[in-house]
């Protein structure tokens, strides 16, 4: 059995999804955007992290949901990626759960196919389900070769 | 060929190894590099002490650090070099090719050692005997009486030091007597713990003034050593971040300042304005290194690569000490590397060839380096065989890069620009050292990465010649901030030409084919809308109209934007995650109010523009530049003419090209009349009759005194620019014609058009 993991969590659209801990970097509220033209619709811009620029993805395009409302302003949950810090706008962020490894199940079929190929599985909480997100796929919008 | 390993490289993994085995790596690595250069000269020089005594030094010193810290193998290879340059030395051996290349291939197993002890501390045990018994060979092959010295060798086997030792000093200075020298060294090998200046004085072989002049000399020297530092590139390189920090508060306290009255908070403001810049360009000089740094190489290479393909060639530096920063001669290494390569390989003939063409047997590549315009540029020529256009353009069409018509209509300065093109290599055939068909266009992505460009020119039978402009430094540099839609952008100021501006109803603009275009003093100027490019939301109509006019390699284009904010210098940052891949962006950066923006990359705005691409996959720079040095160019309005013939008009002839209904057109008479601000137009047709009334005419207007004459042609084509050739007509043809874009094309009268649109005559119908 692997051992017990850490979710930072956040919502999108009123789900729960959960993120390895160890990949995030820090939380930050709301920063002003500066949109890239002509880049994919998921990139929601660049924000200035400390002196840093740091790209902003749309978790929720990135998922394949709907666009956030106009006026709910987006959190960005900072995490590493290979080629730096990466800003994911999320709607709200929840706290870090600790899960034994056991827990997680592979994410229901009913799920949408375009947000199934993102998520690592689904875990059981007794108010709901934490739909824990693959790393690398959440970042790249594509699925991790390992699985 | 093998570099001094980059500082940062050995810091990353060397976390247990010995400063002192760093050091002896840093300093052996350099020591060689300038031991092939050094050998190299000396080989073409002939007897140079100097030369010969740096070279010994270098085997020297590798020998003695290298033995201290028990690299055996090392120390092995080293002495036998060192017992092989002391032949040298004493004149009992004379530098042969043969003990050249023995030497240089001594100078690779080195570094071969060096390279295993950076990697794991140690040496392999390798087999070295291969250089060790070439090198034994040409000791004892050479013959064995010794000439006797000619000048005292203080301390008979032990190198002269980078210090000159005080017994130097001395009998160089003619203050004391080589014998009384030898004297004093004598005593002090059997024993006398005395030093040789206090010997020397106590024998009053010397006075006590020029002994301390001698001594004072030597300190001199011993301070020029410890004048300078080594400092790791990764510190500078943190220096540099911040500086761009600093760079970054400077401009927010700049923009804060100017909102506040306090003339005190003014004046600091500026004084600390003025530090930053200067901070800024102290920190940016101690990055920069002459461009000889990467020269210096060239040599040994050179004669490698010579001997390996049975060439002479010559080198011939110029701007050697044309400064630029750490990164940037770092990424032009390779490239520039290649380049050289391929001039040897395929640029300059065999010595055979060479005579039989009438040229000198060696040939000659030139380097050139210089400052201008902010660029740092680079030409490399060589008077080779030339680039074979041909041959390139048959290679393009037979892998279907190219078809034949496009291919026809071609220049030869265009198709020598498939040479960019991957996978194209004109090598007849594939030598170990260049011509995979790798190669030009990996020099064209990487000099376009660090923001620079390549150029080529190239004569069949005469030569070729590379220009290569890159920017000075990357991370700090002047931008002027435009915006549209609210967003601003940085665009760097060095491709900035001018700016202008115009009333949006003064009609400066206009429309040929749904490309815009904009008349700046005779010349015409292809738009390129900010918004419409970058698909930002339109913006409603501007009072004025601003045009930046930017400038990518050779060619010159306007960008409209919605307003120019100001200038500033900014620290480019680079878009990460895959963002890069925009053609467009060249990075971003923060601006004084924290926020971001993006960074335009004017090449990438012309790729994405489509701009100048008449030839598709193949980048055109300024293909008529040559002709044009010896042409005044001349800009032509081409269009199409019944019976698929084209036409041209000069453009200064051109007041403006309008699209008109075919409804409008009045008749009387014969005559076609339109009415056109204000007044009645007469129309001369040029073209076929039109179809049907909703069919818009193609109509070129045409001043003449205050009256207008509109012609009507089939299509507008393209506005050409190019020199106005000598006798452009061909003999025998009804109408003067001229070749425009590689096709034959006609000139009209236009005189003879306008005497006949007046009078009542009837239109040229076709």
């Amino acid at each position: 059995m692997s051992p017990a993991q850490q979710f930072c969590t956040f919502l999108l659209d009123g789900l729960l999804f959960g993120l390895d801990v160890e990949r995030v970097q820090e939380v930050i509220r709301y920063q002003p955007l500066t949109p890239v033209p002509l880049a994919a619709p998921r990139i929601a811009g660049l924000i200035n992290l400390r002196g840093q620029i740091v790209p902003a993805i749309d978790l929720r395009l990135q998922l394949g949901m709907t666009p956030r409302p106009a006026g709910l302003l987006p959190t960005n949950v900072v995490v590493r990626a290979p080629d730096g810090p990466l800003s994911l706008l999320v709607d709200e962020v929840g706290d870090v759960l600790t899960v034994a490894g056991g827990r997680l199940e592979p994410p229901p079929d009913s799920l949408d196919p375009a947000a199934r190929r993102l998520l690592r599985g689904v875990c059981q909480l007794p108010h709901g389900l934490l739909l824990v997100l693959d790393d690398q796929a959440a970042i790249t919008g594509k699925e991790s070769n390992d699985g | 060929m093998t570099t001094a390993p980059p500082l940062t490289k050995i810091d990353s993994r060397a976390d247990g190894m010995d400063e002192a085995v760093r050091e002896f790596l840093i300093e052996s690595n350099e020591g060689l590099d300038r031991f092939d250069d050094e050998l190299v000269q000396l080989e073409k020089q002939g007897r140079s002490p100097e030369l010969l005594d740096s070279v010994f030094r270098v085997v020297h010193t590798i020998k003695g650090s290298g033995g201290t810290l028990g690299f055996r193998h090392l120390l092995r290879v080293s002495h036998v070099g060192e017992n092989l340059l002391s032949r040298l030395r004493d004149g009992s051996l004379l530098l042969s090719p043969a003990v050249t290349s023995a030497l240089l291939a001594m100078a690779d197993c080195l570094r071969r050692l060096l390279r295993e002890i950076e990697a794991c501390g140690c040496e392999s045990d390798g087999d070295y005997s291969g250089v060790v018994e070439r090198l034994t060979e040409l000791l004892t092959a050479a013959p064995t009486g010794t000439a006797p010295p000619d000048k005292v060798e203080p301390q008979a086997d032990r190198a002269p030091q980078p210090e000159p030792s005080v017994g130097e000093i001395l009998v160089g200075g003619n203050v004391c007597r080589p014998e009384d020298l030898r004297a004093a060294l004598e005593l002090q090998q059997t024993g006398d713990p005395r030093r040789v200046g206090e010997i020397l004085l106590a024998r009053g072989a010397v006075s006590p003034t020029a002994l301390a002049d001698a001594l004072k000399t030597q300190a001199e020297h011993h301070d020029l050593a410890s004048a300078t530092i080594r400092v790791e590139v990764a510190r500078l390189d943190a220096m540099m971040n911040l500086v761009g920090e600093l760079v970054l508060a400077r401009n927010q306290i700049l923009r804060f300042a100017e909102s506040q009255p306090d003339p005190a908070f003014a004046a600091s403001t500026q004084h600390l304005d003025a530090i930053t810049a200067e901070l800024q360009e102290a920190v940016m000089k101690t990055r920069m290194q002459p461009i000889g740094r990467l020269w210096e190489k060239l040599p040994r290479m050179l004669r490698d690569l010579a001997m390996s393909c049975g060439k002479q060639v010559e080198l011939d530096c110029e701007g050697a000490d044309t400064d630029l920063d750490k990164t940037l001669l770092e990424a032009i290494k390779d490239p520039l590397t290649h380049l050289v390569r391929n001039a040897i390989d395929h640029g300059i003939e065999s010595p055979e060839l060479r005579r039989a063409q009438g040229k000198s047997p060696s040939g000659h590549l030139r380097l050139r380096a210089f400052h201008e315009g902010g660029l740092v540029h680079i030409e490399i020529a060589d008077d080779g065989a030339g680039i074979r256009v041909e041959r390139l353009r048959d290679k393009a069409i037979a892998l279907g890069l190219l078809d034949a018509e496009r291919a026809a209509a071609l220049s030869p300065a265009e198709l020598l620009h498939l040479a960019f093109v991957p996978g194209l290599s004109t090598a007849e055939r594939v030598s170990d050292v260049s011509g995979r068909g790798v190669g030009m266009d990996v020099v064209k992505t990487n000099m376009e990465k660090i923001g620079g460009t390549v150029q080529l020119e190239s004569a069949l039978g005469q030569g070729t010649l590379v220009k290569i402009t890159i920017p000075l430094t990357l991370t700090i540099i002047p931008a002027l901030l435009v915006s549209s839609q609210n967003q601003r952008f940085a665009i760097p100021q060095a491709n900035v030409v001018e700016l202008v501006q115009r009333a949006a109803e003064s009609r400066a603009i206009e429309e040929v084919r749904g490309a815009a275009i904009y008349r700046l003093r005779g010349h015409l100027l292809p738009l390129v809308y900010l918004d419409r490019l970058l698909q930002l939301p339109p913006h409603p109509p501007l009072p004025a109209i601003n045009i930046v006019v930017l400038r990518a390699g050779q060619q010159q284009f306007g960008l409209v934007v919605e307003e120019i904010s100001d200038s500033q210098e900014i620290v480019v940052k680079p878009l990460a995650c895959g963002l890069e891949a925009i053609a467009g962006f060249a990075g971003a950066t923060i601006l004084g109010d924290g926020r971001v923006a993006l960074i335009l990359d004017v090449a990438g705005m012309v790729r994405r523009a489509g701009l100048f691409a008449s030839a598709p996959a193949v980048a055109i720079a300024g293909p008529q530049e040559k002709a044009a040095a010896r042409h005044p160019l001349a800009a032509w309005l081409v269009f199409r003419l019944p019976a698929d013939r084209r036409g041209a008009l000069p453009l200064s002839a051109v007041a403006r090209l309008e699209e008109i209904p075919a409804a409008r057109v009045e008749r009387a008479g014969e005559r076609e009349l339109v009415q056109y601000r204000g007044q009645l137009m007469p129309l001369l047709r040029l073209s076929t009759p039109p179809a049907a009334d909703h069919q818009l005419l193609q109509v070129i207007v045409h001043a003449a005194g205050n009256r207008c004459i509109g012609l009507v042609v089939d299509e507008i084509l393209d506005i050409v620019e190019q020199p106005v050739l000598g006798d452009a007509s061909l003999p025998g043809a009804a109408q003067p014609v001229t070749v425009l874009q590689q096709r034959v094309t006609e000139l009209l009268d236009l005189p003879a058009l306008v005497r006949q649109s007046f009078s009542a005559a009837p239109g040229a119908a076709s």
